[in-house]
């Protein structure tokens, strides 16, 4: 029986020629990331438990991004907690201030992540790094103090569904609309415990960026991972960030798939997942008119500078409706300056947006953001569960950046080829 | 006398369980005063100990937050019962030892407020209000072993001691 891409990067961390569907294995570690949520906790329980060790302090990465800058007093006795426990365990990679940036968007910029490897993360969007051909999934705070601990931790093999992406993107349609369809044909579920393993003769279109939002939103589908087979647009990413070796992997011809999705790109169009639930999708159309208080364009799922580039082209030259919060996160210190080189945050302000320094931010109702009862956002986020962002009379709707960016414009959800 | 139930619908989400807001919290007891407050806010104040959670498909979907099953198990609740889980909460929920069981059928036709009795041995539900039964298939033996030593880490914590 072949295995698809998942199942080999298991195997070969277990040390095993093949494995299968269903079967726990222990496998090695490549790298293990934590935030100021959930790092805490991890600390706390390591120490109850007497493990006061790290397997290899390189291979941890901790970084303070969800309610840093800290919002508040407990949120930075959580960033002061977590610096500490870095300095007693010689972890390097700790990134706070000004190196800070949104973690699923600062790993691989930062090489820290190659096809072929196995990453753990105490965070549910951690499944982002598929975009470049590695395993990687979000867990909880006590897998992550395994993993810092050992190296090692337990997983079940996953099934798998396949994706194949045929043709290309239509103006104004992008990843986020190809992985909002996905979810809103199969459901929050309809991956669940299993991984998406993308094909097609698309590949080549689809940006580095688009990969990483639609990995990123994996798990909004219940999925364990989202991996993409590497190709020449992987490579030219890691060209400079990554040297060491790595190993990519490409499924077997006769790998099984519980399930195999036709997506044509050509044929989509801009989307909405309304409240609240990312499986509730419709066309942005349907929407249109519908009248909003905040617009957010930032996130792990789309503060890349391709998201920025898509929402200055709309909102260049023009003026947010006044009574709309636009409120744009570059994910990065690298793609902030990037976005002020090319002019974009000039842009961003003199359309009367505010641009925020990298965070997480409003996206889980931090901070940067907050929603009153009764208002409404159109976010380029990736839950709009009840409460997300705000009180649980608030309203998010998840769209792209360039619907994000022409509904800031109208002050209503907007088509961006309508603006 | 078994214990009441609290029941809920299909993919009851983390944010839902333990809103965001409250992230910055880690002590139990903190965790337990906000526990499914934008799904039930009478939960926190109406729960006993010994209770169970009935929830339907995809429970506890949605963030890796272990303030999630930490403030359920932090509440007294004695189990969660769901047609079935979101991974990243089915891990969680094993790894910090708080009992969980999938079982579609019992978490179809249990009703809000009926009294069950759990026996996390056999997987055995008991409904004592309907008087009726379910089983739950249980757990892979290594995930029972870790479930037996209370956690992941102390399983770990046991296996260093053993090595050491």
């Amino acid at each position: 029986m072949g295995m698809t891409m998942t199942q080999k990067i298991f195997a070969k961390h277990c040390g095993r020629e093949s494995v299968a569907a269903g079967e726990l294995v222990n496998a090695r570690l490549d790298l293990v990331m934590g935030s100021d949520v959930t790092t805490p906790i991890a600390i706390q329980e390591m120490e109850k438990h007497h493990l006061n060790s790290v397997f290899n302090p390189e291979k941890i990465v901790l970084v303070m991004d969800h309610f840093a800058p800290n919002k508040d007093i407990q949120a930075a006795k959580n960033c002061a907690l977590v610096r500490k426990f870095a300095q007693k365990m010689g972890i390097r990679n700790f990134y706070d201030g000004g190196h800070m940036g949104i973690e699923h968007a600062l790993l691989p910029e930062q090489g820290f992540v190659a096809p072929g490897e196995l990453i753990i993360g105490a965070d549910s969007h951690t499944c982002t790094y598929g975009a470049l051909g590695a395993f990687s999934t979000g867990i909880g705070s006590t897998d992550m103090a395994a993993g810092m601990y050992a190296g090692k931790n337990w997983f079940k093999v996953p099934s798998a569904i396949r994706v194949n992406l045929t043709g290309k993107f239509r103006p104004f349609v992008s990843g986020k609309d190809v992985i909002l369809h996905l979810i809103g044909l199969i459901g929050v579920d309809g991956a669940r415990y299993q991984s998406i393993e993308f094909s097609g003769d698309a590949l080549p279109f689809v940006s580095i960026d688009d990969r990483f939002t639609v990995c990123n939103m994996a798990i909004e589908a219940g999925a364990k991972n989202g991996i993409f087979p590497v190709d020449e647009v992987t490579k030219e990413y890691l060209s400079g960030r990554v040297s060491r070796d790595y190993e990519p992997v490409y499924a077997d011809e006769d790998a099984e798939y519980s399930r195999v999705v036709e997506i044509e790109l050509s044929k989509l169009e801009p989307l909405v997942a309304a409240p609240h639930l990312p499986s509730n999708v419709n066309a942005a159309a349907n929407y249109a008119g519908l009248h909003i208080d905040q617009v957010v364009i930032g996130c792990c799922t789309n503060g890349h500078i391709s998201d920025l580039r898509q929402a200055a082209q709309i909102l260049r030259g023009k003026h947010v409706a006044s009574h709309v919060r636009c409120i744009i996160i570059p994910a990065t210190p690298q793609i902030y300056l990037q976005a002020m080189q090319e002019g974009l945050l000039e842009c961003f302000v003199r359309a009367g947006a505010t641009v925020s320094m990298p965070t997480c931010g409003p996206c889980n109702g931090g901070h940067v953001g907050v929603l009153a009862d009764g208002e409404r956002c159109v976010s380029t986020t990736n839950r709009n569960f009840v409460g997300r962002m705000g009180t649980k009379d608030s309203e998010i709707y998840l769209a792209s950046p360039a619907v994000a960016a022409a509904s800031a414009l109208s002050g209503v959800i907007a088509i961006p080829s309508e603006v | 006398m078994g214990n009441k139930v609290f029941k809920y619908g299909d993919n009851v989400d983390t944010d839902v369980i333990l809103p965001a807001r409250y992230l910055a919290l880690y002590r139990h007891e903190d965790l337990a005063a906000h526990c499914m407050e934008d799904i039930d806010a009478s939960f926190a104040s109406t729960v006993r100990s010994g209770d169970l959670i009935v929830g339907g498909e995809n429970f506890g979907c949605g963030s890796s937050r272990e303030h999630a099953p930490t403030a359920i198990k932090a509440s007294g609740i004695s189990c969660v019962i769901a047609a079935s889980f979101a991974r990243i909460f089915y891990r969680n929920a094993i790894n910090i030892g708080l009992p969980i069981l999938e079982s579609p059928a019992a978490a179809r036709e249990i009703q809000a407020g009926d009294h069950i009795q759990v026996d996390l041995k056999t997987g055995e539900i008991k409904n004592l209000t309907q008087n009726k039964s379910y089983f739950s298939g249980g757990f892979p033996p290594f995930i029972q072993k870790m479930i037996d030593a209370g956690g992941l880490l102390s399983y770990l914590e046991n296996t260093k001691s053993k090595r050491g």
